[in-house]
């Protein structure tokens, strides 16, 4: 007995939209039997995780914040896989855009600085992450260096920059000895939508962003050569289509996204410039990108999904001693099962037993 | 004489889970298959490794555990890309992914706790000649198995009709499934390897480089093993050179920050991730002449009946 794949003759709309759904589904009943080895009952771990944070408006608001640097950078990862490039290195491009702007807000505090600071910051932020975002694609393009390498690379690089200027240069001197700059000043903070709430500029932002994505895509040539080339290389050559030039425009429209979640993130939430801003945004965004299947809206689905089990994984960790790895095997588990079931939308998958395949073979 | 014989063991120390994992990785690409989840694969053979080690008190039992770690992920990989058709590059991430959730999991009740590493080899005589003695004939074992492997991997790739037939494989799966290979087990054997080498890899470094276990230990090696298959181009004897190259950068840096050269400490650590990029960029520019890589790598193949 054997596994055979079977081309379909056309995609599968119908699963094209059903399969994440599936592969939810599957990774639940996964879980289910992970908290049973773990010693947990399996119903009340997955109430925790999935139903519990929905019942609040504090672990509402939560998501939101959670998702908002998700749903950012799986948006400009997304037009990067569509446009075969692979940006892996956007952790990296969140920590660079999170340190350049904080430069602005570090020099200015205690100052009069006006109502200028946080926009500066934000764009700062943005082109910062783009920069380096460049570096991994020019050397794709000039040099035909494997981006998903090189942007990895840097992902280490990003982390230690931060961690050094935190602990020397940018250290707050009344901080303890602490790695960690000052407070930032009101002007240079992200301002709250709710006061005395979590809920900040950041995630209307987020919300634009998609819209933006979707007006791409949808209704641009831009959009429609960056999905050509990542369909149908040859069709785009002979279309005109500039290649190279769609590598460079991705990978900087993800590097700024990618930095301007890291900014927010750090003006926003956080407050402040310390080490471990992110708990692998960067890399649960690339899950993100595929569970949406590579659609702004399905990404922001997705990326609301995903906070779901950041702050689920949190409220386990506390309530039920579950560890908070579990939230990541969770993720990569996910991950199979969604590029599992997207294989279904071109493939029939078949059993054909010994006897037939020899039969296929002589005809 | 002293700290240049000092400096010359932990190169070596340091170098050998590259160059096991980046071995592995060779015959997996040269199959035509590229496995992104190297680091996934090796930090879940540390942890198994290590807690293997710990219960049996064997480290012999512990590596057998980082192999069979190592391959049972790389078999989820193999199903997932040779089975299902799915794009190999997302699927090596989420690899990665799971296996670092996986690690911590697993590793969790084992942090803190210490074994007594690899013993290293001592012939009297032959092991006290000064200088290259302890070079020669002091090392732990995996630093000679991981040259035995990669010898072995030679003269399979390149002597033997098998290693000729994977290779048929990884530069054009049509033909050679036209000839009547089975280009998908083939691919599957060389998955597999592949996996084992990065269990073993990540076993080394809780089993002989450091007594104990610590979560994300494998601090990227895996992706650097990947960027040495590429300087290597796909070839056996310069992965050997390009190995102990990056070992000893890693090493130089660790000296030059414990010598307190005026340079920040984190600038020294990122040299080794520096390095991996320039040497990328230098060499894939160096041969716009002809790619070396095997030119069926990371497609799918799916088999018309």
């Amino acid at each position: 007995m054997q596994l055979v794949l079977e081309k379909r003759a056309e995609r599968s709309r119908t699963i094209a939209l059903i399969s994440p759904l599936i592969a939810i589904g599957l990774t639940l009943v996964t879980m289910s039997v992970l908290f049973a080895v773990l010693g947990k009952n399996p119903i009340t771990a997955l109430g925790v995780y999935f139903i519990a944070p929905l019942t609040d408006s504090y672990s509402l608001q939560e998501i939101a914040v959670k998702a908002t640097p998700l749903v950012m950078i799986a948006i400009g990862l997304s037009l990067c896989y569509l446009a075969n490039a692979w940006n892996i290195g956007a952790e990296g491009q969140f920590l660079i855009g999170a340190v350049a702007g904080s430069w602005i807000a570090v020099k200015t505090q205690g100052t009069e600085a006006g109502h200028w600071v946080l926009p500066a910051m934000l764009v700062a932020g943005a082109v910062a992450g783009a920069l380096y975002a460049l570096i991994p694609a020019l050397c794709r393009v000039k040099f035909g260096a494997s981006e998903i390498l090189t942007s990895l690379m840097l992902v280490y690089v990003a982390d230690l920059i931060l961690d050094y200027l935190v602990r020397g240069p940018w250290r707050d001197p009344a901080g303890f000895n602490f790695p960690t700059t000052a407070e930032f000043d009101p002007v240079a903070t992200v301002p709250v939508l709710i006061e005395g709430g979590r809920l900040h500029l950041g995630s209307i932002i987020a919300l634009v962003v998609v819209a933006c994505a979707f007006v791409l895509l949808d209704r641009t040539i831009k959009g429609f050569e960056i999905r050509v080339v990542g369909v149908a290389p040859r069709a785009a050559r002979f279309g005109g289509f500039n290649s190279n030039q769609l590598v460079l425009l991705t990978f900087a429209v993800s590097g700024a996204l990618a930095g301007l979640a890291g900014i927010i993130e750090v003006a926003g939430p956080i407050g402040h410039l310390q080490p471990g801003i992110s708990p692998g945004y960067g890399f649960t965004a690339i899950i993100v990108a595929f569970l949406g299947r590579l659609n702004p809206v399905g990404i922001l689905i997705a990326g609301l999904f995903l906070a779901l089990t950041f702050i689920g994984g949190e409220q386990a960790q506390i309530t039920m001693k579950i560890p908070l790895d579990v939230t990541k095997v969770f993720q990569g588990i996910l991950l199979f099962y969604v590029l599992a079931c997207d294989s279904l939308i071109l493939y029939r998958f078949k059993l054909v037993f010994a006897s037939r395949q020899v039969q296929s073979g002589a005809g | 004489m002293v700290l240049v014989e000092a400096i010359i063991l932990s190169v070596l120390a340091a170098s050998t889970p590259l160059l096991l994992a980046a071995t592995g990785e060779l015959v997996t690409e040269r199959a035509g298959v590229l496995n992104l989840g190297v680091e996934g694969m090796m930090i879940v053979g540390a942890a198994c490794g290590f807690g293997a080690a710990w219960l049996s008190g064997s480290i012999i039992v512990g590596a057998l555990c980082g192999i069979i770690a190592g391959m049972l992920l790389s078999l989820i990989f193999a199903f997932m890309t040779l089975g299902l058709a799915v794009n190999q590059v997302a699927t090596g991430l989420a690899l990665t992914i799971l296996g670092i959730g996986l690690s911590g999991l697993i590793g969790a009740r084992f942090v803190g706790e210490r074994i007594t590493t690899a013993p290293h080899l001592y012939i009297p005589g032959l092991s006290d000649i000064p200088l290259v003695g302890r070079i020669l004939f002091g090392e732990d074992a995996f630093v000679y198995l991981s040259l035995a492997l990669i010898v072995a991997v030679w003269w399979f790739l390149y002597r033997t009709r098998a290693g000729l037939v994977l290779r048929a494989c990884g530069d054009n799966h049509v033909s050679a499934h036209a000839l009547g290979y089975p280009v998908l087990r083939i691919r599957m054997l060389a998955v597999l390897f592949g996996g084992g080498c990065a269990g073993l890899a990540g076993a080394y470094l809780p089993l002989a480089y450091t007594p104990f276990f610590i979560p994300g230990m494998t601090a990227g090696r895996g992706w650097i093993a990947l960027a040495l298959v590429v300087f290597a181009s796909w070839r056996p004897g310069r992965l050997v050179i390009g190995a102990y190259l990056f070992g000893a950068v890693t090493i130089l840096q660790l000296h030059a920050q414990g010598a307190g050269v005026g340079i920040p400490s984190q600038f020294m650590s990122a040299l080794p991730y520096l390095a991996t990029v320039i040497v990328l960029v230098l060499l894939s520019r160096a041969r716009t002449g002809g790619s070396t890589a095997p030119a069926a790598l990371g497609t799918v193949f799916v088999p018309d009946r």
